[in-house]
């Protein structure tokens, strides 16, 4: 039984991590209705940032809002550049673009800060947390953050003007023209919003996983997974979705004769499917309606 | 909502080309064909190899094709596919010592029936969800072929050495010439058998669920029939190619299967053009070629520069290759006028 609870407690403390990366990815599928599979690099791009001006002697959280504001106006930049010229484009197109994106920043990355790995600082400390050996201080100050930045998209996206056309232009777009919202600007808004969750995310996951250019690549797709377990349209489902999938992972590692860290993620992912098979639209997702 | 609805946009698989435009095509894969036979006569044995290649993940892009621009289905999945060809291939010529030609038939059923059954489930998921699906699929295919279970028969972590045939009946040509004719041949009536496959009732069954899902079964298609027959057909013709990838490779391990290979498929089909199977192999000969120019014009930033070629790619022809034939059949249609 302790190994039981041991091993949830491990997976709520790796399941923050995936549910910082799915509120991102939630964000930007608010936003412009697809998954951006460049996120993960975007994240990590900040990152590295962060931890430029740190080394620069800047002050963490000086460079915590450096790096946000930078994120929010390098996300602004991407979309007003690279994705608006394909906004009549083809969907697959924009997604062959996404791979561009991922490849670029990945490279670049690693051109300027190199593939070693970097140690990065975390504001929370890293004892214990409440006599707990697998919950470190840090873990539980992500958690913290995750769910303040959660309550803060839903009063942005429930209470006001801005959330509210931000939502309109998302889910049908020629309407919200109509009534005055000016749906491009929103979309590259949504991309800013998404780039700065991202960079939060990513700053938060360094200390754990340690900075390097490729530090995304299994991050991201956990939380794609989770974002899509908890349903798409929803940022509270995202959330749950990336404790539940730091869950699965610890538990099936744990119980599932023969599955080490290998299988670790094949087996994840197989139990979202039949989740999904079950439920189509996620466990918090709206489910959409079509008309014949 | 998302990708695979919307791929209906992009419309017109392979119908609605004027006939007297139709002369022009015909001439042109006339043209393509003579190159395609003659330029290997001339050629080091490594650009005979690469064309190959090139081939063989045209035969791989273009099956992806008729999933998704057929049947309106997204998948990120087909490296699955392809490695189940391939380790069938492999292990059928290493362990049983069946003919490598023979082996390819193998390979194109059993992924047919692979892909057939992963259809089922898959029919309950559109859009992002179909295609976290198949990405599931494709992450856990190379670590489902190192387990130990496995191992007597796929080699494991090590992977299996494959033989190269040689050329039968005594032909005076090289192993690599050999291996590129016959990969043609199959190219060739696999290209010929989906193109008339997207021209029957079962092509146009594809098509109207890739329009209307809600129309086609009003009009009495069978849906989830036809949605997993896609699927099968795809996986089939990928097992094809990933069993002839083996034995032109000579070698098959997990790794050359990840997710990276289903990435290169997909963005393949988007460069060649959704839904126009000849544009398959303009997309297999950028994903083929440039990764390598990308890495020519600069060694550390070879993945930006190849992003940046991509981009440039779909900011000049964001429909693909597709759109410089359509233009071009306009420009000689208005030549004739």
């Amino acid at each position: 039984m302790e190994l039981f609870i041991n091993q949830i407690l491990a997976g709520i403390s790796t399941g923050a991590i995936y549910a910082c990366m799915a509120l991102a990815v939630v964000m930007i599928y608010q936003a412009i209705d697809h998954l951006n599979f460049a996120q993960g690099e975007m994240a990590m791009f900040s990152t590295f940032i962060a931890w430029q001006l740190m080394q620069w002697g800047v002050p963490y959280w000086w460079s915590f809002i450096l790096t946000i504001a930078f994120s929010f106006a390098a996300g602004i930049a991407i979309e007003r550049i690279l994705f608006k010229p394909l906004a009549k484009a083809p969907i697959l197109t924009n997604v062959a673009g996404f791979i561009a994106l991922f490849s670029i920043i990945n490279s670049c990355a690693g051109l300027i800060w190199d593939f070693t790995i970097k140690q990065f600082p975390t504001p929370f400390g890293s004892s214990p947390f409440l006599g707990s050996q697998l919950i470190s201080t840090h873990q539980a100050g992500m958690i913290g953050v995750t769910l303040l930045m959660l309550l803060g998209l839903f009063f942005f996206f429930r209470y006001t003007r801005m959330g509210l056309a931000m939502r309109a232009a998302a889910s049908l777009p020629e309407s919200a023209r109509l009534v005055g919202i000016n749906t491009s600007w929103m979309i590259a808004l949504g991309w800013g919003m998404a780039a700065a969750i991202g960079s939060i995310a990513g700053i938060l996951i360094a200390p754990v996983v340690f900075l390097e250019p490729n530090m995304m690549g299994g991050v991201l797709i956990y939380g794609f997974a989770a974002a899509v377990l908890g349903g798409l349209t929803s940022p509270l489902g995202a959330v749950v979705g990336g404790f539940l999938v730091g869950i699965f992972e610890n538990l099936a590692g744990t119980y599932i004769p023969g599955v080490g860290n290998e299988l670790k993620l094949p087996i994840a992912l197989a139990l979202i499917i039949t989740v999904l098979v079950v439920k189509p639209a996620g466990l918090f997702g709206r489910p959409i309606v079509k008309r014949v | 909502m998302s990708a695979a609805e919307e791929v209906v946009t992009e419309g017109q698989a392979v119908e609605a080309v004027p006939k007297r435009a139709m002369t022009l095509g015909t001439g042109t894969s006339l043209v393509v064909l003579a190159l395609l036979l003659v330029v290997p006569l001339f050629v080091k044995n490594f650009i005979i190899f690469q064309m190959t290649m090139l081939l063989i993940y045209g035969v791989a892009v273009l099956a992806l094709n008729i999933l998704t621009g057929g049947s309106g289905q997204f998948s990120l999945g087909q490296s699955a596919f392809y490695a189940i060809g391939a380790y069938t291939s492999a292990i059928l010529m290493e362990h049983a010592n069946i003919n490598y030609a023979l082996t390819l038939p193998v390979a194109g059923i059993i992924c047919f029936a692979v892909g057939f059954l992963f259809g089922q489930p898959a029919l309950r998921l559109s859009g992002v969800y179909l295609a976290l699906a198949t990405f599931a699929l494709a992450t856990a295919m190379p670590q489902l072929l190192k387990l130990g279970f496995f191992e007597h028969w796929t080699g494991g972590v090590q992977g299996l050495v494959v033989t190269k045939p040689d050329a039968p009946f005594g032909l005076p040509m090289s192993q690599d010439m050999w291996l590129y004719y016959f990969t043609l041949a199959i190219t060739i009536a696999i290209y010929v058998g989906s193109v008339n496959l997207l021209r029957s009732r079962s092509g146009r069954a594809f098509m109207s669920i890739r329009d209307n899902e809600i129309a086609a079964s009003s009009m009495g298609v069978n849906v989830s029939l036809y949605k997993t027959l896609a699927f099968g057909v795809s996986a089939g013709i990928t097992g094809i190619a990933g069993g002839l990838g083996a034995i032109a490779v000579q070698f098959v391990a997990p790794d050359s299967y990840t997710i990276t290979l289903a990435i290169s498929l997909f963005l393949g089909m988007v460069v060649g053009g959704v839904g126009w199977l000849p544009g398959s192999f303009v997309g297999s000969a950028f994903i083929i070629f440039v990764p390598n120019i990308a890495e020519g014009i600069s060694k550390g930033l070879s993945g930006a520069v190849f992003g940046v070629l991509l981009f440039l790619v779909i900011f000049l022809i964001p429909h693909g290759a597709r759109q410089i034939a359509i233009v071009g059949q306009q420009l000689a249609g208005r030549l004739r006028r």
